[in-house]
């Protein structure tokens, strides 16, 4: 394939119109992750965390509410990704033919799967920047290690978005789209380290564990905003870089061939 | 340009020899055509005859099985962005972005032809303008009629000020005043020296705007030229409709070597001399409900792919 030539700054235009569409309701947009954010401290922090007591981490103890914050981000930067690339491209590309118009335009179906994508990491980023945010007012957030979040939201974001994107390319109708959702994302989203540590799982859970990419996205976070950097964080981020190229290319290629007849 | 004025212009688009398969069905059977600037270019068939899947191939949407197409002088194959930027596509089902606002619809669309911001807005003003949505620029999509969302798709296939407009049946379920408006436009394009491709399977319209036109039927093409002459040559000047065909006329109509169409019992007599054919028809079939009328593409279409319904 010749991703060169095929895929240009035009990617942005696809970006742009995605982004201009979520300003038609963007109180809704924005209100969710702050909302959600609100929920999740309430709950765990307030009801569950008072049973749970203090966490062991890294050597040292922290409250339930601290340990888990950064897998509420990281499960925001999942669902938003995911999501976007799931149903927001399904129906754009299904129901509103919006890439049928793109591609009377110089626009190549690189460009928009890129642009899709891009938005789809755009999105999950910004709910984590802004989950992030209110997570800092309440306390829960050591910096600056913390600002690790974000260029770890957008590149968690791009890898979450291609495999959203890869299910939408191979879903025939709007509701096959409901399985990835409970057969991958509910496993994912429970046993990834979001909200109780792997270490204490049998060993074929914890292998099971290590296969999910938001289990090192979790890690990441955790490292960055409990303000513990560990060596082994670094290679997580090369694994999962390495993993947004690679899924990022596959949604291309199997996006490619359901849209070309 | 004096010395040129006899140069036969560059073709705007050369299609030689396209052929489409799916999966083994042939949808497009060697199809040759050209289309030159300042020309209405039509192309007709019914349903599934094989008009998108051409047009679709002409701005490298559909991937040409064999043959090849150039567009102002570029391969399709190896040139598609170059080539779009200077196409307007209209196509047959609606694809606006419902979430917008007519004016944003095509501020938008402005943006993948690498439009400066002012200059995307200045000509989305031009072309409201052109299609009469003057009183529509702000109302978002879904509180459109299906005339407006048509004419609006019409401008938005404008919004690049393209040198080869592709107009996939651009009037179907549209009244007659939204119709006319928009043949208008397409008028006004020729005058301005750009080409059309129109599909349609509305014989008024292709005989309206068409210079040239071809016929598809079954991926083929059964027929090609200049809408009038095609009806002169296929089926005369007038048609004459007998309502209740008898064995008598039938055979009277043999005798006398005129060519007919029987469906339904209703017989289309294809007349060159209709003063002398209306008045012995008349004379054998007094007040039985027939009709004069003027031989139009229809019939041509009739002749040619049959009365039979299609899919």
């Amino acid at each position: 394939m010749t991703l060169r030539r095929d895929i240009s700054l035009l990617l942005f235009s696809v970006w742009r119109r995605n982004f201009e569409v979520s300003l038609v309701t963007w109180h809704t947009n924005l209100a969710a992750p702050l909302v959600e954010t609100t929920l999740y401290v309430l709950a765990f922090g307030m009801g569950l965390g008072a049973y749970v007591g203090k966490m062991p981490y890294a050597g040292a103890q922290y409250s339930y509410i601290i340990f888990i914050a950064p897998g509420m981000i990281s499960t925001t930067i999942l669902f938003h990704a995911f999501f976007s690339c799931l149903y927001g491209t399904f129906v754009r590309m299904y129901f509103q033919k919006t890439f049928d118009a793109m591609l009377a335009t110089p626009l190549t179906i690189e460009d928009i799967i890129a642009g899709e994508l891009a938005w789809g990491a755009t999105k999950g980023a910004l709910a984590a920047t802004l989950m992030l945010a209110l997570l800092s007012v309440f306390g829960l957030v050591s910096y600056p290690t913390g600002l690790l979040v974000l260029p770890l939201a957008f590149l968690g974001g791009l890898l979450f978005a291609a495999f959203g994107m890869i299910f939408t390319s191979i879903s025939p109708t709007i509701e096959v789209l409901d399985l990835p959702s409970f057969l991958v994302i509910t496993p994912m989203f429970l046993f990834s380290g979001t909200f109780f540590p792997v270490d204490n799982l049998p060993a074929w859970a914890r292998f099971l564990s290590g296969l999910s990419p938001l289990t090192h996205v979790v890690y990441i976070a955790r490292g960055a905003t409990l303000g513990v950097l560990r060596a082994d964080m670094w290679p997580r981020a090369v694994v999962l870089a390495v993993l947004a190229a690679g899924l990022s290319y596959l949604s291309l290629v199997l996006m490619k061939r359901r849209l070309i007849k | 340009m004096a010395v040129t004025e006899d140069r036969i212009p560059e073709p705007v688009i050369v299609a030689s020899e396209l052929v489409k398969k799916y999966d083994g069905l042939v949808a497009l059977d060697h199809i040759s055509f050209e289309i030159r600037t300042a020309e209405c270019f039509g192309i007709l068939g019914p349903n599934g005859a094989g008009k998108t899947t051409a047009v679709r191939m002409l701005y490298g949407f559909t991937p040409i099985t064999s043959g090849s197409v150039r567009v102002f002088g570029l391969d399709v194959a190896t040139d598609a962005r170059r080539i779009k930027m200077r196409i307007g596509v209209c196509p047959q089902e609606d694809n606006l972005d419902p979430d917008f606002s007519t004016l944003k619809n095509l501020t938008n669309f402005a943006r993948y032809f690498r439009m400066p911001a002012r200059k995307a807005l200045r000509r989305a003003e031009e072309v409201i303008d052109l299609l009469g949505l003057q009183d529509k620029r702000g109302e978002v999509i879904t509180n459109l009629s299906g005339g407006l969302k048509r004419r609006l798709l019409v401008a938005r296939a404008l919004i690049n000020d393209p040198d080869l407009l592709i107009l996939d049946e651009p009037t179907t379920g549209l009244d007659p005043q939204a119709r006319h408006q928009i043949w208008d436009s397409i008028r006004e394009l020729k005058r301005a020296d750009k080409a059309v491709l129109l599909t349609t399977h509305n014989m008024e319209e292709a005989t309206l705007l068409c210079d040239r036109l071809i016929i598809l039927d079954h991926g083929r093409i059964v027929e090609q030229g200049v809408p009038e002459p095609l009806i002169e040559k296929h089926i005369g000047t007038d048609v004459i409709e007998i309502p209740s065909a008898s064995q008598e006329i039938i055979a009277d109509l043999r005798a006398r070597g005129l060519e007919f169409e029987l469906h339904r019992g209703r017989l289309y007599v294809h007349s060159r001399d209709r003063d002398r054919d209306y008045g012995w028809i008349r004379s054998e079939a007094p007040g039985s409900g027939l009709t004069l009328r003027r031989a139009t593409l229809e019939d041509v279409f009739f002749k040619l792919t049959g009365r039979e319904l299609r899919e």
